[in-house]
């Protein structure tokens, strides 16, 4: 009986928090818009019954799936979200593998601090920190102000508002979900491996490609799917930071949502968006299962 | 444990008052009130007063038309409040609790009832038109004297505009402003629903789209006011408060405001209640508020746009019931037209050419 519970709560979890989700946006996928509270038909009436039940499922179709094929828009924003994905997950384990290496090779009475200082950021709220980089990649901003008295440029660089700012933005905000997941496997290397391909003739930067990358592969690989699977749906800042010609299907869904009213259409969008990202899901449960059975 | 006991009976007692309080939660457009006007409506009502802001009615009618938004008051422009009105998003007013009414002006009243027939779930709280908000200084600078500051060709030829890259272009985000306007332009009907007749804004905008900064509808007035662009096509009183802010920072920056002299689209925000409003009661109290004559005066010497109400205008300053750009002459009214609502059809061919305007795809 125990065991029936303990086997149970996972999927009650998944079927309270991703398959009811799921079924209620694809229901209103496969319904027409109309202008009405709220704005789609046919919407199910539970007092009629069965009756009513078969009704609602005659109501139901694909047309709004199709109507996605047939705009090229929809497969470009979907392309264009999985390269700026891709770019900017590259881009933070650039930036995230260094911080990583060095909090995992500083003193041990300093490495809470530094874990400290990596999740600080998340006490404040994640839109002022989208806006305060406004401040500072604008052309009044900050950096220009700074690059301008240094006299290095002599006309303010344009950022704000181009997909720079945007890669600038998605690197900033998930660092760090690319620095704990490499930093705890650092911390766990042992360093005798090191000693002992320095021994055996490795130079440092040798011992560090052949030993400590391949070691760490675990951690970057979790690091790239958390940045990755998030990034695909990003909305928030490709439409504070980017400009009118970043386009990231986030942006198209927003725009089907409210400016077109047509929730169908977006829910359709949503479904889809949802069917690439099950890829990438699918690849990182795998790897977190190998590495709990390397582990035991 | 008498002092449990206690604790528990303030906490209690407390929460009994929060129920109790009276609150009114309104949705209005950004900057678009004197927020002194809000601490008034509290002390003489004791209602508590949630006001939130918004910058686009796609953003307010989405909330309509999934309901239960919460809120007793929203601000809707004219042609978004005729389409929300057929879905059954507002309640009909009721007039015995809103004495002020009187205070109306009949002559827009007779515009308003074009959506809102015979005023029924609405009141006019401003009204306004669309157009150029200019840096003269900066303009005429790159442009010559001649610059044509009060003509849609300032924005839609493109001779023009790559010049005035250089110093920065900010058009509105709203398809239902910029389409009209590129229309008017070319002399078709801003107000068509034809398909055919409005793909033809495409060229004329794709044509100037290179050399627009930015599509945004509330963030010209700071970047004008700021010297960071000189030309922007957006919503008279936001232009006029750009101007406000420019003179107020002495910065050297001077900004005016040109309706269109081919035409400029003249628009009207309604105050509406949600058909599920939490307080009805309490927001006829607050429309009746700001239907008082001094009230609405305050709101419109505060945010330079021009009101619905005929009796407030004794108790306007004379920079804004005298600024032609505010309450315009006869004559420039024959001038203006409006706009209604895209049917959802029409609404998708206008929102996807605006995407592929805005994004190039």
């Amino acid at each position: 009986m125990r065991r029936l519970i303990l086997i149970a709560v996972p999927y009650i979890w998944l079927l309270a928090l991703f398959l009811v989700p799921f079924i209620i946006v694809l229901k209103i996928a496969l319904s027409d818009a109309w202008l009405a509270i709220p704005p789609y038909v046919p919407t199910l009436d539970i007092s009629a019954g069965w009756a009513g039940f078969k009704d609602f499922l005659s109501g139901l179709d694909f047309e709004n799936f199709i109507f996605l094929t047939e705009d090229d828009l929809y497969w470009k924003a979907y392309l264009s979200s999985l390269k700026i994905a891709a770019i900017s997950t590259l881009f933070t384990l650039l930036v995230g593998y260094p911080i990583a290496y060095g909090m995992a090779k500083a003193p041990d009475e300093w490495r809470p601090t530094l874990l400290m200082l990596v999740i600080l950021p998340f006490w404040t709220s994640f839109l002022i920190r989208v806006y305060s980089w406004m401040g500072i990649l604008s052309q009044e901003g900050y950096l220009n102000q700074t690059l301008m008295s240094l006299g290095l440029i002599s006309e303010p660089l344009i950022i704000l508002n181009t997909n720079a700012a945007v890669y600038i933005g998605i690197v900033y905000t998930y660092l760090p979900f690319m620095i704990l997941p490499i930093y705890s496997a650092l911390e766990k290397l042992d360093a005798s491996l090191i000693e002992a391909a320095e021994d055996l003739g490795c130079s440092r930067l040798s011992a560090f490609w052949l030993v400590t990358i391949p070691l760490s592969k675990q951690g970057i690989i979790a690091g790239c799917f958390l940045v990755f699977i998030p990034t695909i749906g990003e909305f928030v800042i490709p439409s504070l930071l980017g400009g009118s010609q970043t386009l990231m299907i986030g942006k198209v869904l927003w725009e089907e949502f409210f400016s077109n009213r047509d929730w169908p259409v977006a829910s359709a969008v949503a479904v889809i968006l949802l069917l690439i990202l099950v890829i990438p899901i699918i690849l990182f449960q795998r790897n977190e299962q190998k590495q709990r059975e390397a582990n035991e | 444990m008498k002092h449990t006991l206690l604790t528990l009976t303030a906490t209690v007692a407390i929460g009994a008052m929060a129920a109790n309080a009276e609150e009114v939660r309104v949705y209005n457009w950004s900057d678009y009130i004197d927020e002194e006007l809000l601490t008034k409506f509290e002390e003489e009502t004791g209602i508590d007063l949630i006001y939130d802001v918004f910058d686009s009615n796609e953003v307010l009618e989405t909330k309509m038309l999934a309901g239960g938004s919460g809120y007793d008051v929203v601000v809707p422009t004219g042609s978004f409040l005729a389409r929300q009105i057929s879905a059954g998003a507002f309640q009909k007013l009721d007039f015995s609790k809103l004495p002020n009414e009187q205070n109306m002006w009949d002559k827009i009243k007779a515009r308003t009832a074009n959506y809102d027939p015979g005023n029924a779930y609405s009141i006019n709280y401003m009204w306004g038109t669309t157009g150029l908000g200019v840096n003269v200084g900066k303009v005429k600078e790159v442009l010559g004297d001649d610059a044509p500051v009060d003509s849609l060709a300032l924005i839609f030829d493109p001779a023009n505009m790559e010049k005035l890259a250089s110093c920065g272009v900010h058009f509105l985000d709203a398809p239902d402003e910029m389409i009209p306007a590129a229309l008017k332009y070319i002399g078709e009907n801003p107000n068509s629903m034809d398909a055919d007749v409005i793909a033809k804004a495409e060229p004329v905008l794709m044509g100037v789209r290179p050399y627009v900064q930015k599509f945004h509808s509330s963030e010209y007035i700071n970047a004008l006011a700021n010297g960071d662009i000189c030309v922007a096509f957006g919503w008279s009183g936001d232009i006029l408060q750009a101007r406000d802010r420019a003179d107020e920072a002495d910065n050297g920056v001077e900004i005016a405001y040109f309706a269109p002299k081919e035409g400029a689209l003249m628009w009207f925000d309604q105050m509406a209640i949600p058909i599920d409003a939490p307080n009805p009661e309490g927001a006829h109290t607050f429309l009746n508020f700001i239907m008082d004559a001094e009230n609405m005066a305050a709101a419109s010497n505060y945010v330079y746009y021009a009101n619905g109400n005929l009796a407030s205008q004794e108790f306007l300053e004379e920079d804004v019931i005298g600024d032609p750009s505010i309450y315009p002459s006869a004559e420039t009214v024959e001038n203006l037209y409006t706009k209604d609502g895209y049917p959802p059809k029409v609404q998708r061919k206008a929102t996807r050419m605006w995407t592929k305007i805005k994004s190039g795809t």
